[in-house]
């Protein structure tokens, strides 16, 4: 059964801070924007969490694919900052965005890539005939801790996708994961702010994960990068994707629709997903996607995607991913703190 | 602790998605939702009617001052506004470039509208922020030139 993506909804807080701006309160050189390769990141409003970013990039792929809520049979909302630890995301964005109540949902947490692992549990229920229609989410209000370097890049952001096997804007033509147990990145429960290996996150971890997910898909499929227009990686900065695409054999040509870290910072478990949206905002019928995913702990999962025509009659139906790069407005260190709740009052 | 739980979970659908009643035989629209049409009292024939949520700002007031819960999110903006069906109600306008306007096109968005503490639920619903239009046919031509330029 060909099954995939019937439509897809982005979200992005309207709030930004520039990198430089962070690396002055903590006296870091002006550089560092510029070794991130990441110049300014997303900020949630003071009344958004990941489940207010869920709903609202829900609501734009329900709209943009004009797509019945009631056939939706699953909700499965990947993210590392669900609001609640015990309460799912998924419940509150299925009333909120109308479904019947006869849908299974799961709030799914593997750092960066839940929202993939998302999709991956839609495809199975959609290709097994068990739904209609499956919602997966990657929605994150990320933290960083005050002077750490994640504060640099740790933003807030939102993608939905409706993955189905009929209506279909782009059909997935397979997937791929490759998984270890590898302790780069972790939050203990209570805890506010995660912790990382720091240069340990880099090869055994993001390099190791992506290019193995990444070949394998492609040993599967007997494909190679040239057999593709585009291609998204996960992006934690600006550094990483451009990397693992030339490790690859991708080209700068082929990545550049989807690099969004530079403007928003790395939305976690949004973050390949917003960039997979930007390339689906721009790609024709018969274009071919690369996408793989990374999540600290560690995982990654590959995607090959065909578009199909019917992206043509969708894709103006919702708010791009520039339409929401677009609309920014910048905060100021001492608003950001407030606006993540650093300020205890 | 206390929770106000079941009084909350009573209105989450109007909450959420500004779930009303319409009286088909009068045509008035009723936010929040009520059981008697006053216009055609026994003879009414209500329905459930779901607002599209975009109206037009009639008044608003800015709040410097608020009360515990609300005292993070000071300074701002609280209207009232004629949804696009007839019935007013009152919501917060989110932050938006825009300064706030009478007469200014609002939509609705979901938003967290209060938190029993950091123990308790937390209260999820609609505001309002200005009305925008997508425009992506233009911002993807204009990024498919830029990525053909660059390559």
């Amino acid at each position: 059964m060909v099954s995939g993506i019937v439509s897809y909804g982005v979200y992005i807080p309207r709030f930004r801070i520039r990198v430089d701006e962070i690396a002055r309160v903590w006296g870091d050189g002006d550089d560092i924007s510029e070794g991130l390769r990441v110049f300014e990141k997303s900020v949630p409003d003071l009344d958004e969490d990941a489940v207010t970013i869920a709903v609202e990039a829900a609501r734009n792929a329900i709209h943009r694919g004009g797509v019945d809520p009631k056939r939706i049979g699953a909700i499965y909302a990947g993210s590392e900052s669900h609001p609640y630890a015990v309460k799912p995301t998924g419940t509150i964005v299925g009333q909120a965005v109308c479904t019947s109540s006869s849908y299974t949902a799961a709030d799914f947490e593997f750092a960066c890539k839940a929202g993939t692992a998302a999709i991956q549990a839609c495809l199975g229920l959609v290709t097994s005939n068990l739904i209609d229609l499956g919602l997966a989410i990657g929605s994150d209000v990320s933290q960083g801790a005050p002077g750490d370097m994640l504060e640099y890049t740790a933003a807030a952001g939102g993608a939905a996708y409706l993955i189905g096997s009929r209506d279909l804007a782009a059909e997935i033509e397979g997937f791929y994961s490759f998984t270890t147990d590898t302790p780069d990145f972790w939050r203990r429960e209570g805890m506010p702010y995660p912790e990382h290996g720091g240069r340990f996150t880099g090869e055994p971890a993001y390099f190791k994960h992506v290019t193995n997910a990444a070949r394998g898909l492609m040993e599967r499929m007997g494909t190679e990068p040239k057999d593709y227009d585009y291609a998204v990686f996960h992006q934690p900065n600006g550094k990483f994707p451009v990397r693992v695409a030339k490790i690859l054999g991708f080209s700068k040509k082929q990545i550049e629709p989807g690099l969004i870290v530079p403007m928003i910072g790395n939305t976690y478990s949004a973050s390949c997903l917003i960039g997979l949206a930007a390339t689906l905002d721009i790609a024709r019928p018969g274009e071919r996607i690369f996408v793989t995913s990374f999540g600290s702990g560690a995982g990654s999962d590959a995607f090959s995607i065909r578009v199909l025509d019917r992206i043509d009659d969708i894709r103006c139906n919702a708010p791009s991913v520039r339409d929401f790069i677009g609309n920014a407005k910048y905060l100021d260190y001492a608003m950001y703190a407030k606006h993540k709740g650093k300020l205890r009052i | 602790m206390t929770t106000q739980a079941p009084r909350f979970w009573r209105s989450i659908p109007q909450r959420y998605n500004l779930l009303g009643t319409h009286c088909n035989r009068c045509n008035e629209y009723f936010f929040p939702p009520r059981n008697l049409c006053p216009n055609c009292r026994r003879g009414a024939h209500l329905e459930e009617y779901t607002f599209k949520g975009t109206g037009t700002i009639v008044t608003y007031t800015t709040i410097y001052n608020a009360t515990e819960e609300f005292e993070r999110l000071t300074p701002y903006n609280l209207a009232i506004i004629q949804l696009d069906e007839g019935p007013k109600i009152t919501g917060q306008i989110i932050s938006c470039s825009e300064e706030v306007k009478i007469g200014m096109r609002v939509r609705p968005v979901f938003r967290i509208l209060g938190k029993e503490g950091d123990r308790g639920i937390i209260y999820y619903g609609t505001k309002f922020a200005p009305l925008i239009e997508p425009s992506c046919l233009e911002s993807a031509e204009g990024l498919l030139n830029s990525a053909k330029e660059s390559d």
